[in-house]
């Protein structure tokens, strides 16, 4: 009870003084002195609401819920049943008491996720002093100053120190990351124990935290379809069963002779049973309660709509590399013909000089040296083919095979898997290097539980060459593969493939680099977040915060087990209305039953929602 | 353009869906949308259009006993 706050506490006094009262009410013999004591019980527990259907009455508002119970109680009275009046406002204010409960629990779960925000940043002058600014204050260039314990409050590069950095907050994995000189590090991790100090990169508004936060903030108000459906139901529901009410307690005493207070007492039934809360608090709370439990899984979902388009996942379309493979690509042979391995490489190296794609860095890394900038000139890249330059006045290729074809260069095919990147010097074919990318440990998982989910049409997609592709897919156990593609191919082929039936969703997963308008393109386009590119976050619709494919599987695993839990309690909550509002009519159902019957749907239906919560999805 | 309002004295569920509703139908709001369980008000709308809208915003809000902040 030490989580309670002043409010709930006072409320839990009056649930029990109310009660109190009601007994001693019923087990007292005086009807004078039990009347009195039913008031008073009724009061302590109800003025609120009395209160409050006043007031709204006045602003014009009155198919609320606390003037419903308000109408209902009161006709109680009326027709005498103290009891019954007593207890309907005793168990719907326990109901209201345990929903503010599970809704303050669910909400602390997202706002505990906002608590990365960095609060404040410690920047080193150049004179040595330290200078406490707040995050959004800080410039690129600024030198942070983290100590252990503290939040890393914007992204940058470490200058000096090692420690060990805990970023639970951010990937959901729990053990720490060693980083020490040079390496990059993330907002929102926290320094376990050496003293950091890191160069600024990225002002706050475009550091990771800052993402994380408007993401967080903003999936909250996407609504899925299903949670629309409610509130719209809800908007009829209410209205048509006062009208019913006000009907069943005129039509049959005037016209068929009806006792009064038999049919008034059906009608009150009817104004218990009206309320539509169970509902409407449910359904968006087990989407919410998908939202957190994600998020402590390290996978942001940017909406309850995605929740419900993941669990309709038919197809899943993968970005080979980079998604399944580590995106790490190193140079495994160098097939040089007429000059030596050594004079292929610096070729290569200083063609690609000015390129970042992938390939280039892993020639540049394996040259090691410098490369003499001086040396190139008229660089010319063309994508999804290679570079064309010249080098010492040479005209220089380096490419695919395409580019080789291009310029009708005689070239000689390869056995080994990987990337082929070949050479040619004034036409003249040079010989080719190998490069080749490592799969992730996860991948082989990630497809298994896809299979294991019934997901069955899996794709990946690659700019790679046939023997590549077909080597990674065989491995993972992928039989559809598609190789050779520019990126305005990949866009194509998922937009072909999202010709579909309404309930068959095409998942992209990518990393974000290159894919953003696939990603953009597909159903859902979920993105590597920490390894992919800051634009990756904007452009997907999930963010899988650590680098691990197999996330996906446990994002839909989630999702469908979300939709699962919407839909029982939309079926029963809308059921058990159903039924009691049929007992009701009949004559059959007692205000307690009704009342039961309300409360009980609600905090059923809330419990099931929280049960989402609490789960670490595995 | 999107802003995001602090809202006080919802009372329950259902009221939120129905004051999302209500804020619906003024005119020259791109999207509402009421969150119940954040307590939160996101209204989308045109940058030069705020100051005119917003005041109706409030109006409505009021009738629901809600405080926007």
């Amino acid at each position: 009870m030490k989580s309670l706050d002043k409010g709930q506490k006072v409320i839990i006094l009056r649930l029990v003084t109310s009660l109190l009262l009601l007994v001693l009410a019923l087990l007292i013999g005086d009807k004078t002195t039990s009347f009195i004591l039913f008031i008073g019980s009724y009061l302590v527990v109800g003025y609120d609401i009395l209160l409050k259907s006043f007031r709204n009455i006045l602003r014009g508002r009155i198919f609320d819920e606390n003037f419903l119970m308000a109408i209902a109680t009161i006709g109680a009275f009326f027709i005498k049943e103290y009891p019954e009046a007593v207890a309907v406002m005793l168990l719907y204010q326990a109901g209201e008491f345990f929903q503010d409960y599970a809704t303050d629990k669910s909400r602390k779960s997202i706002t505990d996720l906002m608590n990365i925000k960095p609060e404040y940043a410690n920047i080193e002058k150049e004179d040595g002093s330290i200078l406490t600014l707040k995050p959004e204050e800080v410039k690129v260039g600024d030198i942070l100053l983290v100590k252990p314990g503290e939040k890393i409050a914007l992204d940058g590069t470490v200058v000096e120190g090692v420690s060990a950095l805990d970023m639970s907050s951010l990937t959901g994995e729990s053990i720490p990351v060693d980083v020490c000189l040079r390496d990059e590090v993330l907002s929102g991790s926290i320094n376990t124990f050496g003293l950091l100090k890191i160069k600024v990169g990225r002002i706050y508004e475009d550091s990771t935290v800052s993402k994380i936060l408007d993401l967080v903030e903003n999936s909250v108000s996407k609504k899925a379809k299903t949670e629309r459906f409610i509130s719209r139901f809800s908007s009829y529901y209410t209205p048509l069963v006062v009208i019913s009410a006000l009907l069943l307690a005129l039509i049959p005493p005037l016209l068929f002779q009806g006792d009064w207070k038999d049919w008034i007492y059906r009608a009150l039934v009817f104004l218990v049973i009206s309320c539509p809360c169970a509902l409407v608090l449910s359904v968006p709370l087990s989407f919410f309660s998908a939202l957190g439990a994600a998020s402590k899984n390290g996978i942001l979902v940017k909406g309850g709509n995605f929740i419900e388009a993941l669990a309709q996942t038919k197809t899943v379309i993968f970005d080979k590399t980079g998604t399944l493979t580590k995106g790490i690509f190193k140079v495994s042979a160098l097939h040089p013909e007429k000059i030596k391995k050594r004079e292929l490489l610096e070729i290569a190296a200083i063609a690609e000089t000015y390129s970042d794609h992938p390939i280039s860095l892993s020639l540049k890394n394996e040259y090691y040296k410098p490369v003499d900038t001086s040396r190139i000139s008229h660089i010319q890249e063309i994508a999804g083919h290679g570079i064309k330059a010249k080098i010492d006045g040479k005209d220089v290729a380096v490419g695919n095979e395409k580019l080789m074809d291009m310029h009708s260069i005689n070239w000689q095919a390869c056995s080994h898997a990987g990337t082929i990147v070949h050479v040619s010097v004034d036409k003249e074919y040079m010989g080719h290097i190998v490069i080749s990318d490592e799969i992730k440990k996860d991948s082989k998982e990630a497809i298994d539980q896809l299979k294991a989910l019934n997901i069955h049409d899996l794709v990946m997609l690659t700019g790679d060459n046939q023997s590549s592709a077909k080597e990674v897919a065989d491995k993972l156990g992928i039989e559809d593969y598609k190789y050779s593609l520019l990126p305005n191919d990949k866009a194509h082929y998922v937009e072909e493939r999202l010709k579909h039936g309404p309930k068959e969703k095409v998942i992209f997963v990518g990393d974000g680099i290159n894919d953003a308008p696939v990603l953009a393109l597909s159903d859902v386009g979920v993105s590597m977040g920490l390894v992919g590119s800051h634009a990756a976050i904007e452009a997907s619709d999930v963010v899988i915060m650590d680098d691990m494919p197999s996330k996906l599987a446990t994002a839909i695993r989630l999702s469908k087990k979300t939709m699962a839990v919407a839909k029982q309690n939309v079926v029963f909550a809308i059921g058990i209305k159903f039924l009691a509002l049929v007992a009701g009519a009949l004559g059959f159902a007692s205000l307690w039953m009704a009342v039961i019957a309300d409360v009980g749907v609600s905090v059923l239906a809330v419990l099931n929602a929280m049960r989402l919560l609490s789960k670490k999805v595995k | 353009m999107k802003n995001t309002y602090k809202i006080d004295g919802l009372d329950c569920a259902s009221c939120g869906a129905d004051l999302e509703r209500k804020l619906q139908k003024i005119k020259n709001i791109n999207d509402v949308n009421v969150n119940y369980i954040m307590r939160k008000l996101t209204i989308d709308i045109d940058e030069d259009k705020i100051d005119a809208v917003l005041p109706n915003v409030k109006k409505v809000a009021k009738r629901f006993g809600v405080e926007i902040s």
